[in-house]
């Protein structure tokens, strides 16, 4: 949790952080703004900041709504919406008992564990996409048992969309679950078992609902790192139009193609983005 | 005897060894400074430390090989521990909810446990709506709600405020007495254990180092803890017929006594003097002041010299005295207000 909110939270409250820094400084003793540290600043503010004022300039407003009525739009829209929140589900399903057994089961080897389910958080997706072929494509380790044994195969389908991007989108969730799980208070949960609830019960009654905040952000942060999957898709997955190109993809694709498309499809993107830290930033002033 | 239990345990510095017995309907208190191990026992009868050696008989089943949610017992936290995202109801309901009642049976339960702690009207409340004295009350339904054998209260009012914990000690007691189970309370404040206990257990450094009714403990105090927490002042002498010598001082008692034994006496029964008074050489001595405060009314004069003592003298006397930090001075007790018992 601590590395992914802290690199939000840096975001968000930076523009009123420097406006207070520079009221701040000209009130205070010095009385002279130190340049050495403002022109950087301004500079990497900018830096931040251009692109996506570029975005918004550039996009063409006239259009736009027809350029989303697009089929094609649309479909990756929709897929991506789709994948994303499936994904989101299995991390879910997946990530809050790991989460849960990284935080309060002492296992030799918890620190190596821990470790190595974070590695898909700064793996290149790419690397994580060649990773699964190895693993689940047809003539993987897995894989090929799938193959056999169900008929199933992952690469190339929408299926695959959503292991890549649980596969890179997980590690946001259980390092926001653990935080949440480290930081609630245990007694909580010996006072339930004085109560005479099991430990399921204890997990089900008391520290879900106490670690829900955190919870909830992870899931947010989840989702919004599987909208925006490139790399592991599009290796492990492909780009068939309405079955593996999502909006990433997509947006790829139109840059070559019709420059306008891809800006409307980032526009989107954009949005979905701000959207998300907004909520994100209420959740985090008002909870616990 | 409905609890027995022999509670062993050991962690690295620390060693906890005590021996309990309550009877049905009987309050034990635990009674001890800060790290004594009180806490720890009581976790190690609930089940929430292990223990390391003894056992834990309820009505002659074992205890100590139940996991905490399996034993029969009811437990109230220091701080209550309400579960923060249900409400007053839900939290009493979670216990019989867990023991197997229907959702509805479990409610109406809970309903009538509160409206017994008179919360009837707070059913909805949710744990930061409620004032301490009201928290603490549902933490008590919540624990008497799964009809335990052995009711836990840790430190049932460290976190009320002076006035609402006058209220809710009276209200406690009350409902103590209406349980028929064992009951094990543990507390650091005497008064606390005074009014709520049959019988308490001073535990230091681990081990019981006294028990006792709180008329017993009160009148005699085997340790300086004891002694400092019921305001007297303790000694550990030699006594030969009636008469007991701490260090060189020599206290002419009422009993008669043969061997150790200890003195005690009241604050307010030492007197003070800026010259040696005329008679008896016994119960007398020469101290140096090295405090004054006030206490209560009075003054409290903390006395340095063959034995440590605390003198409660009036504000005029002070005066009268001229006393200050450092000055000596000459302390007496009249024999009638000792008190000597074997030690």
């Amino acid at each position: 949790m601590s590395g992914a909110s802290g690199g939000l939270s840096g975001v968000v409250p930076g523009g009123g952080g420097s406006r207070g820094t520079v009221s701040g400084a000209s009130g205070g003793v010095a009385g002279r703004l130190p340049w050495v540290l403002v022109l950087p600043a301004v500079a990497g503010m900018l830096f931040l900041t251009l692109p996506l004022a570029g975005l918004l300039i550039r996009a063409p407003w006239s259009t736009l709504a027809e350029r989303l009525g697009e089929p094609q739009v649309l479909e990756a829209l929709r897929l991506s919406l789709v994948t994303a929140t499936v994904a989101t589900l299995v991390c879910l399903l997946l990530g809050v008992p790991l989460a849960w057994l990284l935080a309060r089961v002492a296992f030799p080897g918890r620190r190596l564990v821990r470790a190595l389910v974070t590695v898909p958080l700064v793996l290149p997706p790419v690397v994580g996409g060649v990773a699964l072929l190895l693993v689940l494509g047809r003539r993987g380790l897995v894989g090929q048992w799938l193959d056999t044994t169900f008929g199933v195969t992952l690469p190339f389908t929408t299926a695959g969309v959503v292991v890549a991007e649980t596969f890179v989108a997980m590690p946001f969730l259980v390092i926001s679950v653990e935080g949440a799980l480290r930081a609630a208070d245990l007694r909580f949960e010996e006072a339930a078992a004085t109560l005479g609830a099991s430990r399921w019960i204890i997990f089900r009654r008391v520290t879900l609902p106490l670690i829900a905040p955190g919870i909830v952000a992870g899931a947010v942060l989840c989702w919004a790192r599987a909208l925006g999957e490139f790399g592991a898709t599009i290796t492990f997955a492909g780009n068939f139009p309405g079955q593996t190109q999502t909006m990433p993809l997509a947006v790829y694709l139109a840059l070559e193609t019709e420059p306008e498309a891809a800006i409307v499809l980032s526009l989107v993107l954009l949005a979905v983005s701000v959207i998300i830290l907004a909520s994100l930033r209420d959740r985090w002033v008002s909870g616990p | 005897m409905t609890l027995n239990a022999h509670l062993v345990v050991t962690r690295p510095r620390f060693h906890l060894d005590i021996e309990l017995e309550v009877a049905a309907g009987q309050v034990v208190a635990l009674l001890g400074p800060n790290g004594a191990g009180k806490t720890t026992a009581l976790r190690a009868l609930a089940g929430l430390t292990a223990l390391s050696g003894g056992w834990i008989l309820l009505d002659g089943e074992a205890l100590h090989t139940l996991a905490s949610e399996r034993r029969p017992i009811g437990m109230v936290f220091q701080d209550y521990l309400l579960f923060p995202h249900l409400s007053a109801l839900d939290n009493v309901a979670f216990g019989p909810r867990c023991r197997g009642a229907s959702r509805a049976e479990a409610r109406r339960g809970a309903a009538a446990w509160l409206e017994r702690v008179g919360l009837a009207g707070y059913v909805a409340a949710k744990p930061r709506q409620l004032s301490g004295g009201q928290a603490q009350r549902v933490a008590l339904a919540r624990a008497l709600a799964v009809g335990p054998r052995l009711l836990l209260l840790d430190e049932p009012l460290a976190a009320l405020d002076a006035h609402t914990r006058l209220e809710i000690r009276s209200q406690l007691r009350r409902h103590l007495a209406d349980f028929d189970g064992a009951t094990v309370l543990v507390t650091h404040d005497p008064l606390d254990a005074m009014v709520l206990a049959d019988q308490l257990v001073v535990i230091e450094n681990g081990a019981v180092v006294q028990r006792g009714t709180p008329a017993e403990v009160a009148r005699r105090p085997r340790t300086d803890y004891v002694a400092r927490l019921v305001g007297l002042n303790l000694y550990r002498g030699l006594a030969t017929g009636r008469r007991v010598t701490v260090g060189e001082v020599g206290f002419s008692v009422a009993e008669h006594l043969e061997g150790p034994a200890f003195v005690a006496f009241r604050p307010s029964a030492v007197a003070l003097y800026r010259t040696r008074p005329d008679g008896t050489p016994r119960n007398l001595w020469e101290a140096t002041i090295e405090g004054i405060e006030r206490h209560g009314d009075n003054v409290r004069v903390h006395l340095e010299g063959p034995i440590t003592a605390s003198a409660d003298v009036t504000p005029a006397a002070v005066a009268d005295l001229d006393l200050t930090s450092g000055q000596r001075i000459w302390a007496a007790v009249k024999a009638t207000e000792t008190h000597a018992y074997p030690a």
